[in-house]
């Protein structure tokens, strides 16, 4: 098993350097100058213009400079925003839990509604249930998000006026925040009515960012099952006689299980890329919004170091998948 | 299926064909699926006949006319007109052209390149195929849609540079895929044959193995035509990818967000319309896959 | 419905809980995040209104709705006749805001102001990188670099700043965002505690509200500062909900989630105006949107050819079609808002005709030219593509074949400053402190001519520059004014730019809010406003 977790450790570096690599050199190649746009319409002398890149270490060959921020990234140094001046990792985490909290949500709705779905549908393959949700799930799967959202909004905030328009809580609530997580500090502290409020914000960006992992995991669940059920040792178990429901619950759905949370782990860059475009219809302060106006206002240690963090963020969960997969599997260990 | 097991001898495709018409034909959504993307491949090639109107010009006396059934609507505009004055009805015609051109060429783009690379590296491994697929590990650690923005950055916001974004981040699947269908087929007899026959390289890998790839390339492909068309919408409606006044459907939802409480049909119709091609072509991808995996078909 | 107004009645419950009596809570839909707290760094107002307005104030302010200039933190100045040395006498007992990060233990004098200007311009001042990389483009800008030479304390009460030559907008500089005057104590303080970085997050003025907390790319929020030395704000607390899209704003404005937005989208204008519970104020914007010739390049360094396009394009129809008819055609490079506007210079009246004419007396045929459109939206311009796409057709009906180009906002900035540029370049200019001089001398002087230069035109005229040097040594303002008139005459005739619109800036609000005045130089201040419950 260890030998097996180190394998799989030593992949990850020669990816991490790529990564940073790509990072770095795409963010580099962009187009464009954040000096001359912090500047504006009333631009600069050139030698100012030479001083502020050379404060801010542009000056030098590009290959100093990757190994200088190599150097910095060893010692946990991810830059300072060009923008805010603050450091990029401070920003990173004061906003990572609100995407983190989002996504959370998401994958929770996208499981208990997917996982049960899937396996409902399998059980029962062929009847009205698993056409209408298999087509439904088509539908959820073939969805532009970014226009579910809208079409949400217009409905729920529009015309019902059941939910607010964006943000993350009443802005008449105010408490600390220790854990970052509306949810939960909203419990903490105390105040009536804040949690449901925050619960009321967070409802629809959920829902549509839980919309794509929903639809594949009833997907996955469904043909997950429908395989294992066609097994060999379910149909001994069927004709030992074993209640359908201990068939299912024991035997089936265990081992149905384990492509399912694959699948559940590939979902993650999924919702980094749905993070994008749905804190920007909900106005989310999160990191996908963060990064996307990074881009436009060329914050190169920004872009380059938020890159890196979630890259980072998504190789280690499908490290952990790919680890609780092996360990659930053994076979895969020895492949 | 015979063509997953061994390589067909050339006078058997027909019947190939056969089957494989009558296992999708069977999957009753994959043929509505098929239908509708015909008609829509039709309607973008006889855009200029079917639309009403030019899909830049701008009628100033009609601005956001809502569609004909509704009050304040007309039939000159079927569909309304956006905040400029354009037609919907027109813009959306013409908005097929776009999505159908992405998914092509971005589909061209990355199984070609996919393919080439997977092949490669199956095929002579060793440091080759390590190299090869330490970069496809490194695109894929990124999410797809957030390297495609930098991507585009770099390029320069536009649909070319759009699709070419999309194609990079894309390809790194064709070329696992491809890779690992070539892994289990370099070592079956009738590639061994070939060899012992003196085949060269280039025949062994495209002529010998692709072929027998195929199967799982193909439902990847029509799964990456309906993400390119998702995609590119999606870099349209961030303002990166196709950029006004080009009618292209994420672009038009772009332009529509400030009227989406206003004028309800500016914001609806673009999105419909991808949605429903996106559900078509997938639903087709869920047919295709049907009639090629031998093991679906089983149980 | 039932949800929100659930919600409502439950914080309504527990403000009366809380304090007895309901705070007056005013939340304002900000347009975007600020880049820190400390306005001085930064040259966005969208930061300024974020800081400046709320938490500092400076030596002299401006007065609300104009650009007048009014004593702040300074009662009284006195000018020397030479117009080099500026004595200010500040404030009696005005305190710093005390927070749970800083109290305070002395009042603010001689020596915050003296350190407010010299961590600015003195690169030896240990608080001048207080963050690595952190530079002030708005002082450097200004040119307050060079035009400050010394800054000295008479006593706790009176600062002397010394000037290398007269300098009539000086007063006004001083009354800019970046000018704000902060607290050496604290800055001492965070520095000895290794904490410097502090100084821009946990901010520390002596303006009208306190910070409170920021909530990065959500909220801010401030409560009123009851130690401020002017009039007490009527609001207990302000809360900046930020919301970058225009149509949210708007949204979020209509269900009562905020009070007050800026910067309605102008599709969006009608509707707020028709809702029964907002009002939209309304102002001319103190800005210009211009094309730029290229007056070193041919034909375009022949002034018949420049009039002629001027008379040849519709900016009529630019405002209808660009800005929904929310503007004004501008004739004069400045606004007509702005004292020495000089209302006497005829209007280029469009006529494709005459300027067909013109130009074949000028011996053009065929012309073809490039129009730079910018990639972005600006106050002064909304669509500048879609402007650019007007001028094409209107001079196609006078034979001249134009070609829109366009580059990311960057290189767009740098790139036009080129002298070889080829074509004309749509840009524009928003007032910094109200004075003339702000446009006229920034975008059109021979000092700002050049390769990296603000004068787009590269246009040189000596008569013109010399006018705009003798305006800025004087310091009589009727003086000031003849000289300004002038050079509006000069820059008329020789028709450097195609001035194309001055913009209406509009702010729409809740009936609740009273006593809001909009600010011509674009800023958001909520001292002086109440809301009614």
């Amino acid at each position: 098993m260890i030998k097996f977790i180190l394998g799989r450790l030593a992949y990850l570096i020669p990816t991490f350097i790529g990564i940073t690599i790509v990072a770095f050199g795409f963010v580099r190649i962009l187009p464009g100058d954040p000096v001359l746009l912090m500047a504006g319409e009333r631009g600069m002398t050139p030698e100012h213009y030479q001083d502020m890149m050379q404060r801010l270490g542009f000056d030098r060959p590009i290959w100093a400079q990757y190994l200088e921020y190599l150097w910095k990234l060893l010692h946990g140094d991810f830059g300072n925003s060009i923008v805010t001046k603050q450091p990029v990792l401070s920003d990173f985490l004061a906003l990572f839990p609100a995407t983190l909290e989002l996504a959370i949500c998401a994958i929770v709705i996208a499981m208990l509604v997917g996982v049960p779905v899937g396996v409902l549908a399998a059980l029962k393959r062929g009847s009205w249930f698993d056409q209408v949700t298999m087509t439904v799930a088509l539908i959820g799967y073939s969805m532009p998000i970014f226009w579910w959202g809208l079409l949400l909004i217009i409905l729920f905030s529009g015309v019902l006026g059941w939910t607010p328009v964006s943000g993350r809580i009443s802005l008449l609530y105010y408490f600390p925040a220790p854990t970052g997580f509306m949810l939960i500090d909203s419990l903490l502290s105390g105040q009536k009515g804040a949690f449901s409020s925050a619960a009321s914000h967070l409802v629809l960006p959920s829902i549509v960012l839980a919309t794509i992992p929903l639809a594949v995991i009833a997907r996955q669940t469904r043909s997950a099952m429908l395989e294992v059920l066609g097994e060999d040792y379910v149909r001994t178990a069927r004709a030992k006689g074993l209640s359908p429901g201990r068939v299912v619950g024991v035997h089936a759905l265990r081992n149905a299980m384990i492509p399912v949370i694959t699948t559940i782990g590939l979902q993650v860059g999924v919702l980094m890329a749905g993070a994008i475009l749905t804190e920007s219809i909900f106005s989310w302060p999160g990191i996908g919004k963060w990064m996307v106006d990074s881009i436009s206002r060329r914050d190169y240690p920004v872009v380059q170091s938020g890159l890196l963090l979630i890259a980072g963020i998504v190789m280690i969960v499908n490290l952990v998948v790919d680890l609780l997969y092996g360990l659930i599997n053994p076979r895969i260990r020895h492949r | 299926m015979a063509v997953m097991t061994q390589a067909p001898a050339p006078g058997t495709r027909r019947q190939m064909l056969a089957e494989f018409w009558f296992y999708f034909r069977a999957n009753r959504g994959a043929l509505y699926g098929l239908y509708f993307f015909i008609a829509l491949v039709l309607v973008a090639l006889l855009a200029p006949l079917l639309a009403p109107h030019d899909p830049i010009l701008q009628d100033r006396t009609a601005l956001l006319t809502p569609p004909f059934w509704q009050e304040g609507g007309t039939t000159a505009y079927l569909l309304g007109t956006d905040a400029v004055g354009r037609d919907i009805l027109s813009r959306l015609i013409f908005g097929a052209r776009y999505s159908l051109f992405i998914g092509v060429v971005v589909v061209s783009i990355s199984l070609i390149g996919g393919i080439v690379l997977g092949l490669v590296a199956g095929f002579f491994g060793g440091w080759i195929d390590m190299v090869i697929m330490r970069v496809m590990d490194v695109i894929l650690a990124f999410p797809s849609l957030l390297l495609a923005l930098v991507l585009v950055a770099v390029l320069g916001p536009g649909l070319t540079n759009a699709m070419i974004a999309i194609a990079i981040v894309s390809q790194p699947h064709f070329a696992r895929l491809t890779r690992a269908s070539v892994l289990g087929e370099k070592n079956r007899e009738y590639v061994m044959a070939a060899r012992v026959a003196g085949a060269g390289r280039m025949r062994l890998m495209f002529r010998t193995i692709l072929p027998n790839c195929l199967a799982p390339l193909i439902v990847q492909a029509t799964l990456s035509f309906s993400g390119a068309i998702l995609d590119a919408a999606a870099l349209g409606f961030l303002g990166m990818g196709a950029q006004p006044p080009t009618p292209e459907w994420g672009t038009m939802l772009a332009e529509a967000r400030e009227f989406i409480l206003r004028a309800w049909w500016v914001v609806t119709l673009p999105g419909l319309a991808i949605l429903v091609t996106v559900l078509a072509i997938n639903l087709m991808g869920d047919g295709l896959r049907d009639a090629l995996d031998p093991k679906l078909k089983r149980s | 419905m039932k949800l929100r107004t659930a919600l409502l009645a439950a914080s309504a419950a527990m403000a009366m809980l809380a304090g007895g009596v309901q705070a007056k809570t005013l939340v304002y839909c900000s347009e975007g995040s600020p880049e820190g707290f400390d306005p001085a760094p930064y040259t966005a107002g969208t930061t300024f209104d974020a800081s400046a307005r709320t938490i500092y104030s400076r030596l002299v302010e401006f007065a609300p709705g104009s650009t007048s200039i009014q004593p702040g933190l300074a009662d009284s100045w006195t000018i020397s006749p030479d117009g080099l040395e500026y004595t200010f006498k500040l404030h009696p007992g005005v305190k710093f805001q005390t927070t749970d990060y800083f109290t305070p233990t002395r009042t603010m004098n001689a020596d915050d102001v003296i350190f407010s200007f010299d961590r600015q311009g003195n690169a030896k001042n240990p608080f001048n990188q207080y963050v690595p990389g952190v530079s002030y483009e708005y002082f450097t800008s200004m040119g307050l670099d060079k035009t400050i030479k010394s800054i000295e304390k008479g006593d706790d009460r009176t600062v002397k700043f010394t000037l290398s030559a007269p300098n009539a907008p000086f007063l006004a500089d001083l009354g800019m965002d970046f000018a704000s005057i902060v607290s050496k104590e604290y800055a001492d303080k965070l520095m000895a505690d290794g904490k410097a970085a502090d100084f821009n997050n946990q901010p520390i003025g002596t303006g009208p509200f306190t910070f409170v907390a920021y909530q990065k790319d959500a909220v801010i929020r401030y409560k009123a500062n009851p130690d401020y030395f002017g009039a007490k704000p009527k609001i207990d607390d302000l809360v900046f909900a930020i919301t970058t899209d225009a149509a949210v704003r708007a949204q979020k404005l209509r269900a009562g989630e905020c009070q007050v937005m800026p910067y309605p989208a102008p599709a969006d204008i009608e509707s707020l105006k028709s809702d029964p519970n907002l009002t939209v104020m309304e102002q001319a914007g103190l800005n210009v949107a211009y094309l730029a010739y290229n007056t070193l390049q041919k034909p375009f360094d022949d002034v018949r050819v420049r009039k002629a396009l001027n008379m040849a394009i519709d900016k009529k129809a630019i405002i209808d079609a660009v800005f929904q008819g929310t503007g004004v055609v501008a004739k004069n490079p400045i606004p007509p808002t702005m004292w020495s506007y000089n209302d006497a210079v005829p209007e280029d009246t469009y006529d494709p005709e005459a300027a067909k004419k013109i130009l074949a007396d000028a011996g053009v045929k065929d012309l073809h030219m490039k129009i730079w459109a910018m990639p972005v939206q600006r106050p002064y311009m909304p669509n500048a593509r879609r402007t650019a796409e007007l001028m094409q057709a209107d001079l196609a009906k006078v034979g001249v074949t134009a070609e829109i180009v366009s580059y990311e906002w960057g290189e767009y900035l740098k790139k036009s400053t080129a002298m070889d540029r080829d074509g004309a370049v749509i840009l524009g200019w928003t007032g910094d402190n109200g004075d003339p001089d702000n446009f006229m001398n920034v975008l059109l002087s021979c000092q700002s001519a050049g390769e990296g230069g603000s004068n787009r035109a590269h246009w040189c005229n000596k008569d013109f520059s010399d006018l705009l040097s003798k305006a800025a040594e004087t310091s009589d303002v009727a003086e000031r004014t003849k000289l300004y008139e002038q050079a509006q005459v000069i820059f008329h005739d020789q028709a450097p730019w195609l001035a194309i619109d001055h913009s209406t800036v509009f702010m729409p609000m809740s009936k609740k809010v009273s006593g809001y005045v909009m600010n011509p130089l674009g800023t958001h201040a909520f001292d002086k406003v109440d809301i009614a419950e």
